[in-house]
């Protein structure tokens, strides 16, 4: 079974500018130690697709999904109650900023003790010593001390290390890490990447990693999801969607990549992400895309089969030898 | 015709820190003794560890701050505080934050006409005007997006208008201070494009710092690798990427993510700890954190040596043939 099972997940947000679709019929489903990345054009929806399953998301956004369920118990109709008992526990998340999810008021020590005492039965020394192995594992040095500063005493990367630690103190089931190594340099984020998957592979605790950067998706990623304008456009193993994308979108985000720069101007992507009064009827990409055609700009695409990447478009690229598309 | 546009010559920078009510202040030496040259047309890069000094480094030559030892010029001219406000002009920064760097009340006309007003009063309001929508069209930004607000921006044409309103005083050196850090990929990938569209165009000089290296690799000419302050290595883009001589450089090309799933890791572990900015150990400060560190090492701080490719390091690593066969590092 498996651990996430979130269904036709749509977000939207009351605007000035009248109703904007954040999120547009997701699917996410993450299985026990697996490690599922996303990806994705700035703004198309990641954030606030796993702030949905966090229930984070203010009172303002309309959630409507066809299935939210976490090891087999529906997230929609539960209690708040017992939902606070798997949020923070069971599910936990490392936030894009750091500095706006760490309060202000309270050392960072505080802030983990009280997750543990809320979530764990350890006595106080207990949680004192686990606080300290924890600022071990994600790389503080001199944690003893560390404990008792207070985020604005922190360098950005120090937080970052500090809110890594919150989210895995109570040995969570499945960690959603939304942009987590953004702040810090290479040999630290390659330290943290490993701790993240040693936990993965030691406890078989479910990975989400939302990231931008390529060379973090193919070293840690099994799978990939690519969103576009709150919709996914593409699911693949990571080593077919490095090798053969099927979304047009996907082929221009890899182009994109300096690293398969072949001259010294980039491959770009023209054009901007669709707002609120230019969403086009068909494939919310077609304006930029460079294979559209007059299907595309009028019929919305079709999901295509998993041979075929689930993309999200008429006119899949590379389609396998035989494969129907759909 | 290498022409230089800014020499620094042993430019340091002490911070006090600390001094609370049971401790004595500190001495952090954010930048020390850096020297380095960089051409019109060209661009040096400076990539490193996240506090070991390359922002320290671009407020100094950029003028917000004064060095507390050392010197640079530019185009020749020896920069001193009296000089500040003649010479400010040639060198303009660009912020890694496009969001924070802007002021979010002005539109982008008033933006990219304010250094003009600031620094040539001389000319006229219409004719500042008309330099506007010219730095609009040079960006590639459309005319009629003059009266619009930042946050009506992507993030991507956001760092357009910064680098825009950075060339309004015709400066010869841009200072980049991870100028694509904040973007993603799709609009990394115009905005590096607009860089070096410019840089050929306007023959300007780029100091670009970064941690992504593989930005680095596309767009540098020179790269600079600063550790705890200190400058480690210097030399050609191909010769550091191709073979980096100090471990640190080695370290860190080794741990940047190759964004390919199949090919080889053979990430360098560092093990030890980034010593304190505060109290930087004695002898060469990667020591504590590097495989091949001895009792020298430990001791004496190593000075960059000569050569086409310079390095301070006691124990360099050494792709010439006959020298290998020292301890090599633990990988995963
Ligand atoms: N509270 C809110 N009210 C209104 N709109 C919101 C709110 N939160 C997010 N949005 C909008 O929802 C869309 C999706 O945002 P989200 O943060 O999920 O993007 P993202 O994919 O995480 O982008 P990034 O890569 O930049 O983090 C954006 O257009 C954003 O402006
Ligand atoms: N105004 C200041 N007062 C005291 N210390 C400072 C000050 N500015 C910088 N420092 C210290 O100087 C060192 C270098 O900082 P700097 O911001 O130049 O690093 P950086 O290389 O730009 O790092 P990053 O990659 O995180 O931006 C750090 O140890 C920092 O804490
Ligand atoms: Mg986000
Ligand atoms: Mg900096």
């Amino acid at each position: 079974m498996s651990l996430l099972n979130v269904r036709n997940l749509s977000v939207t947000f009351q605007t000035g500018g009248g109703l904007l679709r954040a999120v547009d019929g997701v699917d996410v489903s993450v299985e026990p130690g697996e490690i599922l990345a996303i990806v994705g054009e700035s703004g198309s929806g990641k954030s606030v697709s796993m702030l949905a399953v966090m229930g984070l998301l203010p009172w303002t956004a309309g959630i409507t999904a066809d299935e939210m369920s976490f090891d087999g118990q529906d997230l929609r109709s539960m209690s708040a109650r017992a939902r606070r008992r798997i949020i923070g526990k069971d599910i936990s998340m490392i936030f894009q900023e750091p500095m706006s999810s760490l309060n202000p008021c309270f050392t960072v020590g505080m802030q983990i003790r009280e997750a543990l005492r809320q979530h764990t039965d350890l006595d106080r020394k207990g949680r004192h010593a686990r606080c300290i192995e924890l600022f071990e594992m994600v790389g503080i040095p001199d944690p003893e001390r560390r404990l008792g500063a207070f985020p604005h005493q922190l360098s950005g990367g120090m937080n970052q290390r500090a809110m890594i630690a919150m989210a895995i103190a109570c040995r969570p089931r499945l960690l959603i890490a939304d942009e987590p190594t953004t702040a810090l340099d290479v040999t630290i984020q390659a330290q943290i990447l490993d701790l993240l998957t040693g936990l993965q592979k030691e406890t078989g605790m479910g990975l989400i990693l939302i990231t931008h950067d390529m060379g973090v998706v193919a070293e840690t990623a099994e799978r990939v999801a690519v969103q576009y304008a709150g919709q996914k456009v593409e699911e693949q193993q990571v080593a077919q969607l490095f090798e053969t994308p099927h979304h047009p979108y996907t082929a221009a985000l890899l182009a994109a990549l300096p690293e398969r720069a072949t001259e010294r101007r980039l491959p770009t992507i023209p054009g901007v992400v669709p707002g609120l009064h230019d969403r086009p009827e068909g494939c919310l990409f077609s304006p930029r895309c460079k294979f559209a055609d007059e299907r595309c700009r009028t019929v919305p695409p079709p999901v295509q089969p998993p041979a075929i990447g689930l993309a999200r478009c008429h006119y899949p690229l590379a389609v396998p030898a035989g494969e129907e598309t759909a | 015709m290498n022409q230089t546009v800014l020499k620094a010559t042993d430019l340091s920078r002490d911070y006090e820190v600390g001094g609370g009510l049971f401790s004595k202040p500190g001495i952090v030496r954010a930048v020390a003794d850096v020297s380095f040259e960089v051409q019109a047309g060209k661009t040096l890069a400076v990539v490193g560890e996240s506090g070991c000094g390359k922002s320290t480094l671009a407020r100094l030559v950029t003028m917000i701050e004064a060095p507390t030892g050392g010197s640079f010029t530019l185009a020749g001219t020896e920069v001193t505080p009296e000089k500040w406000s003649d010479l400010r002009t040639d060198i303009q920064i660009v912020f890694q934050d496009p969001y924070g760097s802007l002021n979010l009340r002005q539109r982008v006309g008033q933006i990219l006409e304010e250094p003009l007003k600031i620094n040539r009063p001389e000319i006229g309001a219409k004719e500042r005007r008309e330099k506007a929508r010219e730095m609009m069209r040079l960006v590639g930004l459309r005319e009629e997006y003059i009266d619009r607000y930042p946050h009506m921006f992507s993030g991507g044409q956001r760092q357009r208008i910064a680098v825009g309103r950075a060339l309004m005083l015709e400066p010869k050196l841009l200072v980049l201070d991870e100028p694509v850090s904040a973007l993603d990929l799709s609009i990394q990938s115009q905005i590096l494009n607009l860089l070096l569209d410019l840089q050929e165009r306007l023959d300007l000089a780029y100091l670009f710092i970064s941690h992504d290296l593989s930005v680095v690799r596309h767009v540098a000419d020179d790269v600079a690798v600063m550790y705890l302050g200190r400058m480690v290595e210097k030399g050609s883009k191909d010769d550091v990427f191709t073979a980096p001589r100090h471990p640190y450089t080695r370290a860190l090309l080794s741990a940047t993510p190759k964004a390919d799933p199949r090919a080889e890791r053979g990430r360098i572990r560092l093990s030890g700890e980034l010593p304190s900015p505060l109290n930087v150990p004695p002898g060469c400060p990667f020591a504590p954190r590097c495989w091949k560190a001895e009792d020298k090492c430990r001791r004496d701080r190593p000075r960059l040596d000569g050569g086409p490719q310079p390095v301070a390091c006691h124990f360099p690593e050494a792709p010439q043939p006959g020298a290998a066969g020292r301890a090599e590092p633990a990988t995963a």
